[in-house]
């Protein structure tokens, strides 16, 4: 009897898995086809003529892929840098003391996952407009962080919200300065928070299309913007090249982090309020 | 070696209207062990944190021979305070959690490793630095704590509660270890507890602080013998009260007149007896020898608490069970409430 229960529920398991890689991969498949194809057309199962000319323009300097690739992984991680630096202190704030307003704060560092961005970022627009920051990197940088804030902040007030202070009063005490304190105690034991919503900031960062494109102003081009271009223009095997490359950092953050990420982490609890 | 001296100190909590602590002054001479006793909430935790640096006091100042250091960061103060709950940090092995204050004062590694290894030993737990600290019994995390504090050798170590959290056997262990080791190092040392047992069993001397203020301050058998008024006697298991007038040498009362030890001032006052002091089945000669009704007995054990009353009084005795074996309710005795068993509380 237990033997049959434990069955059942592994093959249950097991199909769920299989359900939820399928429904990841699936959609992937014809753009991985398509990149290596030269035309693909109906009824063809597969294509007929393959090429790597797709992948060669992707990565050929012609195309700037390589160029957009760098820039998109410089403004993720300054954004996602921005976010851990701004999310410690606030959700430490949120996480561990009670004070006037709390709820309205909450509410207002949520409110960006809520309201749509393009909403958010017309008004933005005329204030970065007189600030010299529309058309730049760092306009860009920092209009990301209203999208990730709210994970990394959500994250990390999870995180305080069961962290207990002592441990640096015990720190001091046994001769650490404030500074010692945070490396060596209250870093590490925030870490798993930093980790989680940091890989959330960086993706959150990634996947930027409207943001980037109303600040940036066209001149910061990054790779969702390069990769929408050339779906529009209609070149299916290029498209499918650059989204291949563009889906690789969230695939290896997902394979690196796997065991961060499971029920067990007390930083996604925080996620239970988005 | 470091004398403390805590002058006036005063803690008011913002939105609190009570003092949580009211002008406490307190001398703490070299290498004493002092215990603060009182209930919890009386503000012993609060005067710890003050004299560790982690809390700043509202008025009164904290002396160390003779300076104050007040100013000074809790870092600097050579204060290490050893929290009730021992505060291991988790990340950290044994032998990490032991170095950490050696790691922070930058002393080499070499060094560190040499002083952990000794000091494990001194707690007797060489072979544990390995060990997490969650793999550890409760009175193993509480050696490596001490361990942990005693390796920066601290002018002031402050204990939080130090024997509470452990089983009966283990508590006289520690209490060896720890004031074996403060005697060996010096180390004037204050701990707080809401245990009176515990402060008297570790403590050279114990302050009473009920409510904020201090009540007593002395050896800790003067609480016994001499306490200072009814609420300290109370603290410490007293239960026999019986108001009435002193002349100096004979206290009148409902127990009637019954000579007093020497040192007792002329005046009213509440005449207090220990359960334990109270003889039962006395002869007639002995000295204040009564006649009292048992109304209640009740056997704890090692002691049988015997209830009597004495015209309107009502006094509680406790006695060895064999001596009170034939002893039942309603029985008339003759109880003997020996002079110096007898002390005079101001009213």
């Amino acid at each position: 009897m237990v033997g049959k229960e434990s069955f059942s529920i592994r093959s249950i398991r097991v199909l769920s898995g299989a359900v939820l890689i399928t429904w990841l991969i699936l959609p992937l498949v014809p753009l991985a086809i398509w990149s290596f194809a030269k035309g693909w057309f109906f009824p063809d199962l597969l294509p007929k003529r393959w090429s790597l000319q797709a992948w060669e323009y992707a990565l050929s300097d012609l195309s700037g892929v390589m160029d957009s690739l760098w820039l998109t992984v410089w403004i993720s991680i300054a954004a996602t840098a921005l976010s851990i630096l701004v999310g410690i202190p606030a959700g430490r704030a949120l996480g561990m003391y009670k004070f006037r307003g709390k709820e309205l704060v909450e509410l207002l560092i949520l409110a960006p996952t809520i309201v749509p961005g393009i909403a958010v970022v017309l008004g933005i627009h005329s204030v970065f407009i007189s600030m010299g920051l529309n058309n730049t990197i760092n306009g860009v940088i920092l209009v990301h962080l209203i999208p990730t804030l709210p994970y990394m902040i959500l994250v990390m007030a999870g995180i305080f919200a069961n962290y207990d202070p002592s441990f640096e009063a015990q720190a001091r005490s046994l001769g650490a300065s404030s500074a010692q304190t945070f490396w060596y105690v209250t870093l590490p034991a925030i870490m798993p928070g930093i980790i989680v919503g940091g890989l959330f900031a960086f993706l959150v960062s990634w996947s930027q299309y409207i943001l980037t494109l109303l600040i940036g102003g066209g001149r910061v081009v990054t790779l969702p913007l390069l990769l929408f271009n050339f779906a529009t223009s209609g070149r299916n095997d290029i498209t499918g090249a650059i989204g291949m490359i563009y889906i690789l950092p969230g695939v290896i953050i997902l394979l690196l982090t796997a065991k961060h990420l499971s029920g067990r982490n007390g930083a996604v609890g925080g996620f239970g309020r988005i | 070696m470091t004398h403390v001296s805590i002058r006036e100190l005063t803690k008011v909590y913002p939105g609190s209207a009570d003092p949580a602590l009211d002008g406490l002054s307190l001398e703490i001479p070299t290498g004493e062990l002092t215990a603060l006793l009182g209930p919890s909430g009386c503000g012993k935790t609060t005067t710890m944190k003050m004299i560790a640096g982690l809390l700043a006091p509202t008025s009164g100042d904290i002396h160390f021979d003779g300076r104050s250091v007040l100013s000074e960061k809790p870092e600097h103060r050579g204060v290490v305070m050893v929290f009730q709950n021992y505060l291991l940090f988790p990340h950290m092995n044994v032998a990490d959690n032991v170095g950490f204050g050696l790691k922070m004062r930058k002393v080499p590694k070499q060094e560190i490793d040499h002083r952990v290894k000794e000091m494990l030993e001194l707690v007797k737990l060489p072979d544990l630095g390995d060990r997490q600290p969650s793999a550890l019994s409760g009175g193993q995390q509480q050696r490596v704590a001490l361990a942990r504090a005693l390796i920066v050798q601290p002018n002031v170590l402050l204990l939080d509660e130090p024997l509470s959290n452990l089983d009966a056997h283990l508590r006289f262990e520690m209490r060896d270890l720890i004031r074996g080791l403060q005697q060996e190092m010096g180390i004037t040392t204050i701990f707080v507890t809401h245990d009176q047992e515990e402060a008297v069993v570790l403590a050279d001397k114990v302050a009473l602080i009920l409510d904020g203020r201090l009540k007593q301050y002395g050896p800790a058998d003067v609480f016994y013998k001499r306490p200072v008024d009814e609420a300290t006697a109370r603290f410490f298991g007293g239960q026999n009260f019986a108001s009435g007038t002193s002349d100096g040498s004979v206290f009148k009362s409902g127990l009637g007149q019954l000579k007093l030890p020497d040192g007792v001032n002329p005046g009213p006052g509440k005449l207090t007896v220990r359960p334990e002091n109270i003889r039962i089945n006395a002869g007639e000669n002995m000295q204040n020898s009564l006649q009292a009704v048992v109304t209640e007995r009740v056997f704890l054990g090692t002691q049988t608490l015997v209830k009597l009353q004495v015209g309107n009084e009502k006094l509680d005795a406790i006695a060895n069970p064999n001596e009170v074996e034939n002893i039942s309710v309603g029985d008339s005795v003759t109880i003997s409430l020996p002079p110096s068993s007898l002390w005079v509380l101001s009213t």
